[in-house]
């Protein structure tokens, strides 16, 4: 099984200060994947992630990724394996330029970027026409656009998102999904925290159910979003 | 009208070892939000560090200069290690209490190991040797300082600008957790920062101390906090800011010592900090928020 995932995750138990924020969770992910994570505020989607990345100490798990564990190592050290993180609220770097954004997104590789540096503007030709300007001068939506872009940028295996489509416009919603499914087309996996479940539900080939710290419910994206509790929770559905 | 060159260029002087020394409390405060007090001591203990080489070990000045650069780096990157890493996550209120106690620290470890009492500073005679500019007569420390400290600062602007640890030096003073999301060992950046302030401060400490007869455990605080002032007038933060800050209050100074007023020229400086403080809170070239979000 573990030549098929790329990540697994078992047991993975973090507290604040004494507060168990996820309790003891196993999940897969399967490489070339569309995984999502969906759930109430404060379920823990973001501390998993967080977790991953090497940002928050887990109290208790077990991380492997391509078959060698991660757990415990720094965020350079995860980084360089393959895996990146676009934070929730997109964190750009504000006084930065736009190109600058990009350039730092790899600031660990030691090859020639240029050709990714393109490839990102042929994504995002927005950010091209604006390559000069302070990144904290953008709007949100091309905020976004740039933060996906500087992960690009570090050429990862496994690219994990935190609502990314936080405040944007549905106009632009649709654009980051597509953007999502382009990223995924590409052979990266993509791990995916979203409010907008209906959204994640579509694009997603497994998701995770989180409710306060526990998995409540995993399956195909489909599988999920025909749930009839699902459907209710998060969808904004009716029962009947 | 050559007493008034006279005055500017002493002044330009003076005023660049300011600047040099505001650079160090610029930078610290730009990537980790902390007024570092112990600055100024640090800038004193170099001037020991000199006299221990030149004066103690007959190590020719040539040398000199080298190790107490190296050994004011050392002293500030360990002061940073010790008394600042461990309070990364902690309140900013407490680093700054952690960085009085490491000026106090300093102060008393030089009395003990040195005394209270006033330590000649070694002569440098190369940097002493009167030079002539049409009719100004000055020493050739009080000339070149203040052209080696604008080399110094177009460096600087260009290392931070231009290269690949400048633009690593600004993530990281915007974005600790996103910095380390990119991959960047945000405690190596924090070092390089202070390797830079304290071998400026090193520099700053050579040119300050040649042309003046001692050390003395307090020789850090009066100027330490002159130099604070200068980084909050030029806008902290901001390296070309601290160069402003800096020569503004070294001319300010000499020309108020030339005048009849001479006792009050310490006062001036603070009461420019105060004067800034009312009108422009963040300083001539300062960020518009400093407050970290
Ligand atoms: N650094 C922290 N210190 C203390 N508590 C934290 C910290 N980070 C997260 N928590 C707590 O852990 C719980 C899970 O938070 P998390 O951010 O993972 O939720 P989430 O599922 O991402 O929610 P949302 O959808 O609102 O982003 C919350 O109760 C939160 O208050
Ligand atoms: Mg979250």
């Amino acid at each position: 099984m573990s030549n098929k995932n790329i990540l697994e995750i078992r047991n993975l138990t973090v507290s604040f200060g004494g507060i168990e924020a996820v309790k003891g969770i196993s999940m897969d992910i399967p490489a070339g994947e569309i995984v999502t994570l969906i759930g109430a505020n404060g379920a823990g989607k973001s501390t998993i992630l967080r977790t991953i990345a090497g940002i928050v100490k887990p109290q208790e798990a077990e991380i492997t990724f391509e078959g060698e564990p991660i757990n415990g190592l720094s965020p350079d050290k995860i980084v360089s394996k393959g895996i990146t993180l676009v934070p929730e609220g997109r964190r750009i770097f504000g006084n930065l330029t736009v190109l600058e954004n990009l350039k730092i997104g790899a600031y660990l590789r030691k090859d020639n970027i240029e050709a990714d540096i393109e490839h990102v503007y042929s994504l995002f030709p927005r950010l091209k026409e604006r390559s000069w300007q302070m990144a904290g001068t953008l709007s949100g939506g091309e905020q976004q656009m740039l933060a996906v872009g500087r992960a690009l940028m570090g050429k990862p295996k496994l690219i994990m998102m935190d609502e990314p489509s936080l405040g944007l416009a549905p106009l632009v919603v649709k654009d980051i999904f597509d953007i999502i499914k382009t990223v995924h087309k590409e052979g990266i996996t993509v791990l995916l925290n979203e409010q907008n479940a209906n959204m994640a539900l579509k694009v997603a080939d497994r998701a995770y159910v989180i409710e306060t710290g526990n998995i409540i419910m995993s399956g195909t994206g489909a599988e999920i979003a025909a749930d009839d509790s699902i459907k209710e929770a998060y969808l904004g559905k009716a029962k009947h | 009208m050559s007493a008034i060159l006279q005055n500017c260029l002493n002044g330009l002087s003076i005023g660049s070892i300011y600047a040099l020394i505001a650079i160090g409390y610029t930078m610290v405060y730009g990537i980790l939000r902390l007024i570092n007090f112990a600055h100024g001591d640090i800038f004193m203990m170099a001037g020991y560090f000199m006299i221990i080489c030149m004066t103690d070990c007959l190590i020719p000045w040539y040398i000199s200069i080298v190790l107490v650069i190296a050994a004011t780096v050392l002293l500030g990157v360990l002061t940073e290690k010790i008394a600042y890493k461990p309070l990364r996550e902690a309140p900013r209120m407490s680093i700054m209490i952690s960085a009085i106690g490491v000026s106090y620290l300093l102060q008393n470890l030089a009395t003990y190991l040195f005394s209270a009492l006033p330590k000649a500073y070694p002569s440098i005679d190369f940097l002493n040797k009167t030079i002539k500019i049409g009719n100004i007569s000055t020493s050739l420390v009080t000339f070149i300082t203040p052209i080696l400290t604008v080399l110094i600062v177009v460096f600087l602007v260009f290392l931070i600008n231009k290269t690949k640890v400048g633009m690593a030096m600004r993530a990281v003073s915007r974005d600790f957790e996103t910095s380390q999301l990119m991959g960047i060992k945000i405690n190596n950046v924090i070092s390089i920062t202070f390797v830079i302030g304290c071998a400026l401060a090193a520099i700053g400490s050579i040119l300050y101390f040649t042309p003046r007869p001692s050390v003395t455990p307090l020789s850090g605080s009066l100027p330490g906090l002159k130099c604070f002032v200068a980084a909050v007038f030029g806008g902290i933060g901001s390296i070309p800011g601290a160069l402003v800050g800096g020569f503004l209050i070294g001319v300010s100074e000499t020309f108020i010592k030339a005048g009849a007023y001479s006792e009050f020229s310490d006062a001036v400086t603070f009461v420019i900090l105060i004067i800034v403080l009312l009108f422009k809170p963040t300083g001539l070239f300062g960020e518009k928020t400093t407050e970290k979000v």
